[in-house]
């Protein structure tokens, strides 16, 4: 909840009407609303009052909707007033929203914040141009591609300080920016790519076959990406043949501190004693079926391949080290 | 990982055509008649076998919901309202539906209105989504134009109008009823219930509201059959979903996926892990801004569904994954949202009007660490006074993510005011008035 009044009357236009054409678009606005009703369009009208008056709403304005729809004044101006949307004084050619709500925040709207302070000034301050102004708002929906800002009508997305410089330059000076992510990158699909629904990744439209009653059919994998496909812990004996093979006890009595590896705590390291597993080295040379039967074992649903054991199994063997064994070793 | 043939939204990213005819190529409006001719309590019935959960939110059984209302239309008219009012802080899934595939919504309204006894629907969509907007007023003139809406709709011998109306900024007209009144053309100000929309809703008369992908769910139920949906996810979970993964991931996305998934295994099967490596993850917040924060350690393995998400005293909510690696200062996240809800707060109860901007004032301090340690219990204590004290669920929403930081984060709050207490400071560390 925040105060809003109507613009100080010195600024206000004396009247306003709806040109012809919005005049006609407004009978089918009330139209879409069962007679008496047409109170319901007043949000619609409201907003389009306010494109047709560069962006704000002025009293005249508000006059003007509660005639047409047979309203009270007092109704529309609580309406007015309630929604943020609604620009109750003027504002500058290029209106810049801009979302500063915790996700976007994350992702840098701080600094998209800054920007508008240099370029623009303070909020709810039109340039002296009368190009531009801003507003800070609340989530605008596109929150997998933030940080981003409204510009009039236009989502621009995944923005960064520079990037965002550029684009209020180049519509100051009237050139045109493409509104959309501003990286390389289709909509909200992950950067670089889908990762699934590659075939409908292209715009050639495919004949779905829909199915009566598909079963879940295994799903094709798209990613070679650790999968849970592990056996079921009491099915698996000791002496299956996919077990790694294990020392008796560690080579010269001195095991590898395994907690170096991210994944591996005291539990389970206790767990791969017991089995065998003492060193780096053992844990590298293992076959992915040897990797799926630990897996299975000590019921990970696929986290070794997660976690990358093997990888960092062979760093460490190899008296590398991995960023989390150095934190960890730097810790002590 | 779900299979791409399980996928619902297969326009999803919007790489091709979300006309009628690519929709249709896709699999859109195939039988249409068909299903309405099997008659209201079949849908119904279907509906209710899928053990569709809402995705708007709170997960209330669809098909449930749809029973509510009356059988007949009596002398009053029904009223399908779709609340494509999308605004919770991490959600975006229903703008991309209304974007790229919104023909699968336009047939669910279709299905849905015909098993309500519905002749009118309207869709309230935000007033930020102009282009969105636009997108679906295109789609719904198409399938006017091929005569899928309107007097008898598919062939179906259904008469259904669907029109499109919208907001201007206001999250409050999320809420159910808030869309009502907004939809009346009042301020969004939640009503008292009950009565409930299917006494008495619109206008007064028998209406149900559904999300988004809610209502553009149903064409695929019933194409595919129910069974198909209700194998999908976990038990009383079940179907596809939406997920939109926001923050620090390196690869932020929406995705369709089973409810259930793990949630690591989301995170790195699509968004290619958490910017900086698994160590690196602080806190998740799981469903959208209302739900509470959950750290961790409570999340590599955590199975993304509703049942398993409430055990933890968080939630799933709309499925807007939000991602805070350990660069994030999470007090001030949570303040962020905190002022969210001061922000878009409608004003009609007073615990919510005053309460929400109490706990920003409170919590703004904290960020900054000028504040009391017996000042953290005296917050938590206020959350309470306001969950549960108000006439919807905007004061509980605001209540949440402080309840989740101080469940979770305290030692964190007590580290800053301990920080902030070490350093000579001129004024007077103040205490908050209760």
């Amino acid at each position: 909840m925040a105060v809003r009044r109507l613009a100080p009357q010195d600024i206000q236009p004396s009247a306003f009407a709806f040109n012809a054409e919005n005049a006609k678009w407004v009978e089918g606005q009330i139209a879409k609303f069962p007679e008496g009703r047409q109170a319901s369009a007043v949000i619609p009208l409201l907003w389009r009052a306010q494109e047709q008056h560069d962006g704000w709403l002025p009293e005249a304005a508000i006059r003007v909707v509660a005639e047409t729809l047979d309203m009270p004044y007092i109704r529309v101006l609580e309406v007015a007033t309630f929604y943020t949307m609604f620009n109750l004084s003027p504002v500058g050619k290029f209106f810049v929203q801009l979302c500063g709500t915790t996700p976007c925040m994350l992702r840098g709207a701080e600094d998209l914040k800054d920007v508008c302070r240099e370029v623009i000034g303070e909020q709810n301050s039109v340039t002296s141009d009368g190009m531009l102004s801003w507003l800070e708002v609340e989530c605008l929906g596109a929150c997998v591609n933030a940080p981003m800002v409204q510009i009039n009508k236009d989502y621009y997305e995944d923005l960064t300080a520079e990037r965002f410089k550029e684009i209020l330059a180049d519509l100051r000076s009237g050139k045109d920016v493409a509104p959309g992510p501003q990286i390389d990158r289709h909509l909200s699909a992950p950067l670089g790519g889908p990762t699934t629904l590659i075939d409908f990744a292209t715009a050639d439209i495919k004949q779905v076959e829909v199915k009566e009653k598909v079963s879940v059919a295994p799903s094709a994998e798209v990613k070679p990406v650790a999968k849970p496909k592990a056996k079921v812990a009491e099915t698996l004996s000791l002496d299956d043949a996919d077990r790694p093979e294990g020392l008796e006890k560690a080579r010269d009595g001195e095991a590898d501190n395994l907690q170096l590896i991210s994944g591996i705590g005291p539990k389970i390291e206790g767990i791969l004693h017991s089995l065998g597993i003492f060193h780096f080295d053992q844990i590298a040379k293992w076959s992915e079926k040897e990797v799926d039967w630990v897996d299975g074992y000590l019921r990970f649903k696929g986290r070794i391949g997660r976690d990358n054991w093997i990888e960092q199994s062979k760093i460490l063997s190899e008296g590398g080290e991995t960023e989390f064994s150095a934190r960890k070793t730097k810790k002590k | 990982m779900l299979a791409d043939e399980d996928r619902i939204f297969k326009n999803l990213y919007g790489y091709q055509d979300a006309g009628l005819k690519g929709a249709q190529a896709r699999g859109a409006w195939d039988g249409t008649a068909g299903f309405i001719k099997n008659g209201r309590d079949w849908i119904v019935e279907q509906v209710k076998a899928s053990a569709l959960r809402g995705r708007g939110g709170a997960g209330f059984p669809t098909g449930l919901k749809w029973s509510f209302m009356p059988k007949e239309e009596g002398p009053l008219p029904h009223y399908l309202v779709v609340n494509a009012d999308e605004s919770e802080p991490g959600t975006c899934k229903d703008r991309e539906i209304m974007r790229n595939d919104p023909h699968l919504l336009i047939e669910g309204c279709l299905y849905a209105a015909f098993a309500m006894a519905a002749h009118t629907g309207y869709i309230y969509i935000r007033g930020e989504y102009i282009r969105e907007r636009e997108a679906l007023q295109r789609a719904i003139d198409e399938a006017y134009d091929a005569g899928l809406l309107g007097k008898n709709a598919a062939g179906s011998g259904w008469d259904f109008d669907l029109y499109l109306s919208h907001g201007a900024g206001a999250y409050i007209c999320g809420e159910e009823t808030a869309l009502l009144e907004s939809l009346e053309g009042k301020k969004g100000q939640p009503r008292l219930k009950p009565p409930f929309p299917a006494a008495c809703g619109l206008y007064g008369c028998p209406t149900t509201i559904n999300n988004v992908e809610t209502v553009a769910v149903v064409p695929d139920i019933l194409r595919r059959g129910a069974d198909w949906f209700a194998n999908i996810g976990t038990p009383n979970n079940s179907g596809t979903k939406l997920f939109c993964i926001s923050g620090h991931v390196n690869k932020p996305c929406n995705v369709e996926e089973a409810l259930g998934i793990p949630f690591r295994e989301l995170i790195d099967t699509h968004c290619g892990g958490i910017r900086g490596g698994w160590d690196n993850l602080l806190a998740v917040i799981p469903g959208g801004s209302s739900v509470p924060c959950l750290p961790a350690e409570q999340c590599a393995d955590l199975p993304m569904d509703f049942d398993t998400l409430r055990n933890l005293k968080s939630g799933l909510g709309t499925a807007g994954v939000i991602v805070m690696d350990k660069s994030t200062d999470i007090i001030r996240a949570i303040t962020r949202i905190s002022y969210f809800y001061k922000h878009e707060s409608c004003g009609q109860c007073t615990p919510c009007r005053e309460g929400t901007g109490w706990m920003w004032r409170v919590l703004t301090r904290m960020s900054e660490g000028r504040a009391q340690k017996r000042e953290i219990d005296m917050l938590l204590e206020v959350t309470t006074q306001i969950e549960g004290h108000t006439i919807c669920a905007l004061g509980d929403a605001a209540a949440w993510p402080v309840q989740g930081l101080i469940r979770h984060f305290r030692p964190e709050i007590e580290k800053r005011i301990d920080q902030y207490a070490a350093n000579p400071h001129s004024d007077p560390v103040i205490v908050a008035a209760e």
